[in-house]
């Protein structure tokens, strides 16, 4: 055994070296660093849950989300929002025959007009959305069949699209744009007439561009390069499956609004998260003088050019006017949320305070074990 | 009569042992192991404390009189015996609370961030699409919650070491296994169920069939992921900020830095450079820049995390008001004394421990008389300072007790 000498003075601050053969006199010492950190004394804030941290914090959030509550909920119910349903699910729909009679291959598309009216009238700008329930556009297989590199004008990608667009990737030639996303384009068109109280018909303008995101139309989105002649890029590739018309024929008129950057398309693209959504399909733009609404109080006409079945698996179609504030559309639901969380947490804290008044002197007992 | 032993020495507060064999040490240990289902620690110097030491749960070995036999078996090692009252009162009650934290956070944050997904299965068709961007996905456990979790476990304390001393029963907690148990654990799902509830259905219903402030899109997959989990994440961080007792500089740098960071990321991630580079892996672009310009995202980002964290505020405080722990009146008793500080305590003079015990028991005549008659003097150690001059025993000197060194020369036998 080895013989350890000891100094009681020392031995508090040196421990014996690790082999232990103390007797040529030297020690190694393991003692670890007086830092803060490494004696764990690092400076710090120790909050802990009192009625005086507490309390006020459940009133000033109950007061203070009240009356956003309460801007939300009147802001909301400002706005202007009229819905119509065309699908022609009843036999007294206006469209209940072009939704009866469809195919694929028809030719003569079916027309069908809806009449309704409006009661107040709408200021400002208007935006004209289609509305679609029961489409589960967030389908997983739906949302991963599409080939982003395509449309960004990617000439390889063009020729032969990614696989994930199976099983709309071909059909003797490479499919433009390929994908299931793609391939169910809503081509349905809607047109809006006013009529006056005289019995004219008036046709309202409807502004097709400035409903895409930037990002998407200019960065996201751009025809393959090239050729100006959008027929000339798109040669060796074939339309979509269920399309009546090629890429390059969105919108013949207008170069900056056909082929992939063409804006409905664009908008279709952009899949929706939940089963019931609605897209921006154009804008009614308002009057150049203040006076005139824009979508006066009356009589008007909805014509529908039905393309899109949505009768087999229980779709419904609808039609959105809708006025903008700065919260978006018409959603009362973040008012009442906000009034009704606002209004529990204010209740909540008085309750807490009662108890707090009632039993709070329990802390300041003595600790026993 | 095994359990007999076991039986009458649990109805004492101490226990003591003496004459034991290695073997017999290790008995003992094992027999409460066997019938007291408890946590032993056995500590022990020297090489005949091998076996207890490793029969035991913990096993300690005090380094150096006796040489490293000891800590070389051992769990945990140190010097001095008194250590053991801060390793276990200290450093281990400190180990229980961090590990039960960050297991209870880390099963809340991980069962939201999966029950989430549950429900929008319900909206999907159930065709498993993902609430959240896969880029999230990658990145929340790896990048986002990675560094705020690693600094509660290494830094946070309940009390500080001087007052884990003053209130040793602040100890009972980890000994009836209160931190983490079924129930808790049960506790922790119910709350991920309720968080996840709240932080699926809220901005689904905020974001029900409404647009943009400009009337374009704002309830596409991408805008509509993109805050759910910005949702998410500010719910489960300010989890953790509720869940740290000690905020240290670290605490604060990497719980701000890793939500700084977040956001950072999606900035880069979403942007139009990182798009055009490697066009399939960043199909998100666009989304940050359009969806986090509109007061009504932001809107239901503050309302869904104080709809997670009050309903969590308003228990702990009741619980504190009304049942409180040894922990919360400790820590409460602490804040008090840092408005009025204390006086300083006097520093007791250090008494040397050298001397292993104060006590010797012995039912013979012992060695003292070797000592006594001098026997050993007649060879003087090479390495040793003159120490037997005297014949009264060291300990009646109240020096520190030294080692006989076992001279070659065949000792005479002793007479009983």
């Amino acid at each position: 055994m080895m013989a350890s000498s000891y100094n009681a003075k020392e031995e508090d601050r040196h421990q014996p070296g690790a082999t232990g053969h103390v007797g040529s006199g030297t020690m190694t010492n393991k003692m670890p660093d007086n830092t803060a950190f490494k004696q764990q004394r690092l400076p710090a804030w120790q909050p802990i849950l009192t009625a005086g941290t507490v309390l006020p914090a459940f009133f000033v959030i109950g007061l203070l989300f009240i009356p956003i509550g309460v801007g939300l909920f009147v802001t909301s119910n400002n706005i202007k929002e009229f819905e119509i349903d065309y699908t022609g699910v009843d036999m007294s729909s206006p469209c209940y025959s072009c939704s009866q009679s469809y195919s694929w291959n028809n030719t003569k598309s079916c027309t069908c007009s809806v009449p309704f009216s409006l009661d107040q009238p709408f200021e400002s700008n208007v935006f004209m959305y289609y509305g679609l329930s029961n489409f589960y556009q967030n389908h997983r297989r739906y949302v991963k069949s599409r080939d982003d590199s395509q449309l960004n004008g990617d000439k390889t990608s063009l020729q032969s699209p990614s696989k994930e667009c199976e099983p709309y990737r071909s059909s003797d030639k490479p499919i433009a744009p390929c994908g299931a996303i793609a391939n169910s384009l809503f081509n349905d068109t809607l047109e809006l007439y006013y009529i006056d109280p005289n019995g004219s018909r008036t046709a309202i303008p409807l502004v097709k561009k400035g409903i895409a995101w930037w990002t998407d139309k200019h960065v996201k989105f751009r025809n393959p390069s090239g050729n100006n002649n959008l027929t000339v890029v798109f040669q060796g590739t074939s339309k979509p499956v269920n399309w009546r018309k090629p890429v390059f024929e969105l919108d013949p008129s207008d170069s900056d609004n056909n082929g992939f950057i063409n804006e409905d398309f664009i908008v279709w693209m952009r899949t929706a998260a939940l089963p019931t959504f609605r897209k921006l399909y154009r804008i009614i733009q308002k009057k150049p003088n203040n006076m005139t609404p824009t979508l006066p109080r009356g009589e008007y006409i909805l014509e529908v050019t039905y393309n899109y079945p949505v009768r087999s698996f229980d779709g419904r179609k609808r039609m959105i006017l809708s006025a903008i504030s700065w919260m978006g559309g018409k959603n009362p639901f973040l008012g009442i949320a906000y009034i009704t969380v606002g209004s529990v947490c204010f209740c909540l804290g008085l309750v807490l305070l009662s108890i707090h008044y009632r039993y709070g002197k329990r802390n300041s007992a003595d600790i026993s074990s | 009569m095994e359990i007999e032993l076991l039986r009458t020495a649990c109805m004492c507060q101490t226990v003591i042992c003496c004459r034991v064999t290695p073997l017999q040490k290790a008995q003992v240990v094992e027999l409460v192991k066997k019938y007291k289902q408890a946590v032993t620690l056995a500590i022990g110097d020297g090489a005949n404390d091998v076996s207890m030491i490793k029969a035991a749960h913990i096993g300690v070995g005090i380094s150096g009189q006796e040489g490293m036999q000891a800590v070389l078996s051992s769990d945990y090692s140190f010097a001095q015996f008194r250590y053991l009252q801060r390793l276990l009162l200290v450093h281990g009650r400190w180990s229980y609370l961090r590990m039960c934290k960050f297991l209870r956070y880390f099963f809340y944050k991980n069962f939201t961030f999966t029950f989430v997904h549950f429900w929008y299965g319900f909206f999907c068709g159930f065709s498993a699409q993902t609430v959240f961007d896969e880029w999230f996905i990658t990145l929340f456990n790896l990048v986002y919650t990675a560094l705020p979790v690693l600094s509660l476990s290494l830094f946070d304390q309940d009390v500080n070491d001087w007052w884990s001393f003053q209130y040793p029963q602040l100890y009972t907690p980890g000994q009836l296994n209160q931190y983490f148990s079924k129930r808790a654990f049960v506790y922790t799902v119910l709350h991920s169920g309720y968080s996840s509830l709240v932080l699926f259905f809220i901005p689904w219903a905020a974001m029900y069939d409404t647009v943009r402030d400009d009337g374009k899109e704002i309830v596409d997959y991408q805008s509509f992921a993109l805050l759910a989990q910005t949702c998410l994440l500010i719910a489960v961080s300010i989890q953790l900020g509720l869940d740290t007792h000690y905020w240290t500089a670290m605490n604060q740098f990497f719980l701000w830095g890793s939500l700084s960071v977040y956001f950072a990321v999606i900035f880069t991630m979403y942007s139009n450079g990182m798009f055009l580079t490697l066009t399939s892996s960043f199909p998100f672009i666009g989304t940050a820049r359009n969806s986090l310009n509109q007061p009504n995202v932001w809107l239901t980002m503050l309302l869904t995390s104080v709809l997670c964290v009050l309903p969590v505020v308003a228990y702990r405080f009741l619980r504190i008001l009304l049942w409180p722990t040894i922990n919360d009146k400790v820590r409460y008793k602490v804040r008090q004394d840092k408005v009025l500080p204390p006086t300083p305590r006097r520093v007791q003079a250090r008494r040397t421990s050298t001397r292993r015990s104060g006590y010797a028991f012995s039912h013979a005549q012992g060695y003292g008389d070797l000592v006594t008659s001098g026997k050993f003097l007649r060879r003087t150690p090479k390495s040793r300072p003159a120490l037997f001059s005297q014949t009264d025993s060291p300990l009646a000197q109240t020096q520190p007790q030294f080692y006989r060194t076992i001279s070659e020369r065949e000792e005479p036998p002793l007479s009983p």
